[in-house]
């Protein structure tokens, strides 16, 4: 079941989606998006490839375990929330920098926060997309 | 002080990894913080003694009032001495008695850990913390019985000294905290302040049995005696430490700290006391019929305890002095000959007193210490158990009790005082002398760190008692009267003052009780076989005793939860999804019926309807009728797909464009998922009847209507929200972000989120779990089904497009 179309389609749609993605990450703190529906689209990237070609490739075209992605997610999440500690202030207190950085805008902990939930819906959704396209 | 109590945890923390460097020098390296800690504390004997009290606080959480707050008086000082002093000689008698072992450096983490606990409750001054550090000497001990965990009746005492202390402590806390509000303090310092308030409260009853109930099961009192006799399957070293010396004690600190506030009330006076007497007599009566020599003084200490809390109960000045003094000599000599047992056991492979014999020639200094504790232990002159001893008597004789009962518990004493000297003629005399018998192993010498502990405790209940003497008491510069009136004031919390006598100045009654006693122990212990001839056709009852109730309430325990997963966890999907409905519909939909004030009026919006919005709810509601009726798996799957973009598309229409993005990710996910899985089911078929097809379609449209309903009345109230406006404001002031539904998900329910993303990547794992090791399971079965499982791969799978 190749489908030429398909595998075509894919070898530019996935660059494309993935941009899209950390555009809806990135854009999510003003405008509609965010790191939930950011990880999904990802997820739903790289799934497309797994269709397009096959698992073996699509865990190839990630690069790393998706369970990895949860744990180094959960991580980020966890450790932008002790940021706040440091400055005595209580678990979980959002801090922004003062100074604008290019393309990004102003840079704060709840968006290490929002990047931590991105890559953990990545995880979750490959891994489990994986292991039931895997199983047999 | 908060480092003196901490400092158990930390090297408790590094003690297996210092094992690993100082191998078999670790225990007297870690004998130095104990050590320090004695030092420590006993500097403060001088200011305590002239009547000083040492605070110190420290905020833990101060919006609950729990505070690290520790209280030194004389009570809790002499607690803290025992608990490190003895804990000192434990460890270096544990790195001989354990040497050798591959997990001895988890004994010394274990063995600090509760050092630290058990310091921790006798110093706190905080209720909760009181209660945390007691539930950490539950959890230590708990390790430390199932210290040798490849045996299972190992674990079952560790798993039965857990529960039954642990019941208790849940008890306890329930009446500390009840304390606290009746009182409106946590501070135990305060809280004796209070006690008319406590004891004529209504509910001073209900405190005083849940903090008994604590007090009783954690010191062993009947009938929650079992458990420590039990505990015994723990190594030698911590039955001497924890379940002779310090933690069984516990119960009796907490009773001694508690009463000026509780005590002084009939109902303390006969529930202490009888409990107590009971518990001394019954175990007093059940430790000479014993073999094994570890459960012969396990059955003491119980009995030991039972005179300690019966002497509390009664309360007065007299009693409390003689429960301090018996509490030192327990400690020193029980501490003692649990050692001597275990190197007794160490070095000939058997602790049965039928066993052994003639042990003097082999272990010359573990019997010298053995022939000490147990003088001490048999309350003979000189020593100092017969000041104890003594004082027990007069306390009772002088107990404000009816008259005849004052007779009966001095009786009871006596009989066990008796019963004791038989149980200290049995361990000290029976393996050390007399005939030498065959052991399992060729007795040795004990290694200095074995015999070291045994022979200092026992030592100290000679001085103790030489020094109580009134020649030598005063050419000392701290009088152990002064000391002993310190810890007498710290219960009574008044100040008291005390004189110690190791001569009766007269030949009073109490002498001659004493010469009962000790003639009627040696006659007793004599006489032991032939008793024992008589009594054991009597044993039947035992049988049938407290243990066995345990066992029937764990029984019970096991089915019923047995039983209510059977019913609960039915395993298929159908019968979870109609309990969940079912109840949803029950509970909501009731309180709905009977609070809700709504009427029909919420039906009103439905009117404003615009066509392209019909023409959306007419797309899902086809959706739904396809899924619902179609045959084909893959059919239904792509009709729920049209529901839930039907769904995104209204979420578009109503401005919430998250959700809408959100919703068609998740939808075009969850149908990828679906395929997956539906891809590897057999052939669709029906098999529920009619009747079960009915009952669905009625759970279905029950919680479908309760829902609308439920939607209906919220939009109904829209206008009475005030987190709307709330996040609206606040969203670019106090999070910097104009996206409120981010904001919330990211900043102001961070939280949430946080426990959210977890409990995916756990989800994830198990399914992860779930499906690799069912494939792990078929490649280990064997080559056919192997086969077919290949022949299905290559038939079925869809995903492979590069075929």
């Amino acid at each position: 079941m190749t489908s030429l179309i398909l595998s075509t389609a894919t070898r530019y749609m996935l660059p494309l989606l993935l941009l899209f993605s950390v555009f809806l990450l990135l854009q999510g703190h003003h405008e509609p998006g965010g790191g939930f529906v950011g990880g999904l689209v990802a997820a739903a990237a790289f799934a497309l490839y797994a269709f397009a070609f096959n698992v073996v490739n699509a865990r190839q075209a990630l690069r790393v375990d998706p369970r990895t992605l949860i744990g180094i997610g959960l991580l980020l999440a966890v450790g932008s929330g002790l940021i706040s500690l440091f400055d005595n202030l209580p678990f979980m207190t959002g801090l922004w920098s003062s100074q604008a950085i290019p393309v990004l805008g102003k840079v704060g902990t709840p968006m290490l926060f929002d990047v931590g939930v991105y890559l953990v819906v990545v995880g979750v959704t490959l891994t489990i997309i994986f292991s039931l396209a895997e199983s047999d | 002080m908060l480092i003196a109590v901490l400092s158990g945890f930390g090297l408790a923390v590094i003690a297996p990894w210092l094992n690993r460097i100082a191998r078999g020098a670790t225990g007297w390296i870690i004998a130095l913080l104990p050590l320090g800690l004695v030092i420590y504390f006993a500097t403060l004997i001088g200011p305590i003694v002239n009547g000083k009290v040492i605070t110190e606080s420290h905020a833990w959480v101060p919006t609950l009032d729990i505070n690290l707050s520790f209280y030194v008086d004389g009570l809790s000082l002499l607690f803290a001495l025992i608990i490190t002093g003895v804990g000192m000689l434990i460890v270096i008698y544990g790195s001989g008695y354990l040497a050798g072992h591959p997990q001895i450096g988890r004994f010394y983490a274990y063995l600090l850990m509760f050092m630290a606990s058990m310091l921790g409750v006798v110093l706190a001054d905080n209720v909760i913390t009181l209660f945390i550090f007691w539930e950490l000497t539950s959890v230590s001990s708990f390790l430390l019985i199932g210290y040798y965990h490849e045996k299972a009746d190992s674990r079952a005492a560790a798993l039965q000294a857990l529960l039954v202390t642990g019941i208790g402590g849940l008890a306890l806390l329930a009446g500390l905290v009840l304390m606290g509000r009746v009182t409106g303090t946590w501070e135990i310092s305060e809280l004796l302040n209070q006690g008319e308030i406590l004891r004529n409260h209504p509910l001073y009853w209900l405190i005083l049995t849940l903090i008994l109930a604590g007090a009783f099961t954690k010191s062993a009192q009947f009938p929650f005696h079992f458990w420590l006799p039990g505990a015994m399957a723990a190594p030698a070293p911590v039955s001497a430490y924890l379940h002779s010396a310090t933690m069984v004690k516990a119960g009796i600190y907490l009773i001694a700290r508690l009463s000026p506030a509780l005590g002084g009330t009939e109902m303390w006076l006969y529930t202490v006391t009888g409990f107590g007497t009971v518990t001394m007599v019954l175990a007093a009566y059940i430790a000479w019929q014993e073999t094994d020599l570890k459960r012969i003084l396990a059955y003491s200490t119980v009995s030991a305890l039972g005179t300690l809390m019966m002497l509390l109960g009664l309360g007065d000045h007299i009693a409390v002095e003689a429960a301090i003094v018996y509490l030192i000599v327990h400690s020193l000599y029980k501490g003692s000959l649990f050692m001597v047992v275990g190197a007794v056991d160490h070095e000939s492979g058997t602790r049965f007193i039928t066993e052994l014999g003639g042990l003097r020639r082999a272990m010359p200094l573990i019997a010298i210490a053995a022939g000490l504790a147990a003088l001490s232990m048999s309350g003979i002159p000189l020593f100092f158990g017969f000041i104890g001893k003594e004082l027990i008597y007069e306390a009772t004789l002088e107990a404000h009790l009816l008259s005849y009962w004052a007779y009966i518990i001095t009786g009871a004493a006596v009989v066990a005082n008796a019963l004791t000297i038989v149980a200290a003629g049995l361990v000290a005399i029976k393996p050390f002398f007399g005939q030498q018998v065959e052991t399992p192993e060729q007795p040795h010498r004990a290694p200095l760190s074995m015999w070291l502990g045994p022979m200092i405790l026992a030592g100290l209940g000679l001085v103790f008692g030489l020094i109580s003497s009134d020649a030598i008491k005063t050419a000392l510069p701290l009088n152990i009267d002064d000391a002993v009136s310190a810890v007498v004031s710290g219960i009574l919390a008044e100040s008291a003052h005390v004189s110690l006598h190791l001569f009766p100045s007269e030949i009073s009654i109490i002498v001659i009780l004493s010469v009962i006693t000790i003639a009627g122990g040696v006659g007793f212990y004599l006489l032991r076989d032939t008793l024992y001839r008589f009594i054991r056709p009597l044993n039947i009852i035992t049988k049938w005793g407290p243990e066995r109730w345990y066992d029937w309430i764990l029984d019970g325990m096991m089915m019923v939860a047995r039983l209510q997963t059977r019913v609960l966890q039915s395993g298929y999907l159908r019968y979870y999804l109609l309990i969940i409905i079912l109840m949803t519909v029950g509970l909501a939909g009731t309180t709905l019926v009977t609070q809700s004030k709504i009427g029909l009026e919420i039906f009103r919006q439905i009117p404003n309807v615009r066509v392209y919005e019909l023409f959306i709810y007419i797309t899902i509601v086809a959706a739904i009728v396809v899924t619902v009726t179609t045959s084909s798996r893959l059919t239904a799957v792509a009709a729920l797909g049209v529901v839930g973009y039907g769904m995104a598309l209204i979420f578009t229409l109503f401005g919430a464009p998250d959700l809408a993005m959100t919703q068609f990710s998740i939808e075009t996910l969850s149908v990828i998922l679906l395929v997956l899985v539906l891809y590897k089911l057999p052939r669709f078929s029906v098999f529920s009847s009619t009747k079960q097809h009915l009952r669905d379609v009625i759970v279905a449209l029950a919680g479908g209507s309760l829902m609308t309903v439920l939607i209906l009345i919220v939009t109904a109230l829209d206008s009475q929200s005030r987190l709307t406006p709330y996040f609206a404001e606040n969203s670019l002031a106090l999070a910097r972000g104009h996206n409120v539904v981010n904001v919330i998900l990211v900043d102001f329910r961070g939280f949430d989120t946080m426990g959210e993303i977890t409990v995916l990547g756990i989800a994830a794992l198990g399914v992860y779990g779930l499906l690799k090791l069912r494939l792990e399971k078929i490649h280990r079965s064997d080559e056919e089904q192997e086969a077919q499982a290949h022949q299905r791969q290559s038939t079925d799978h869809f995903l492979q497009a590069d075929k």
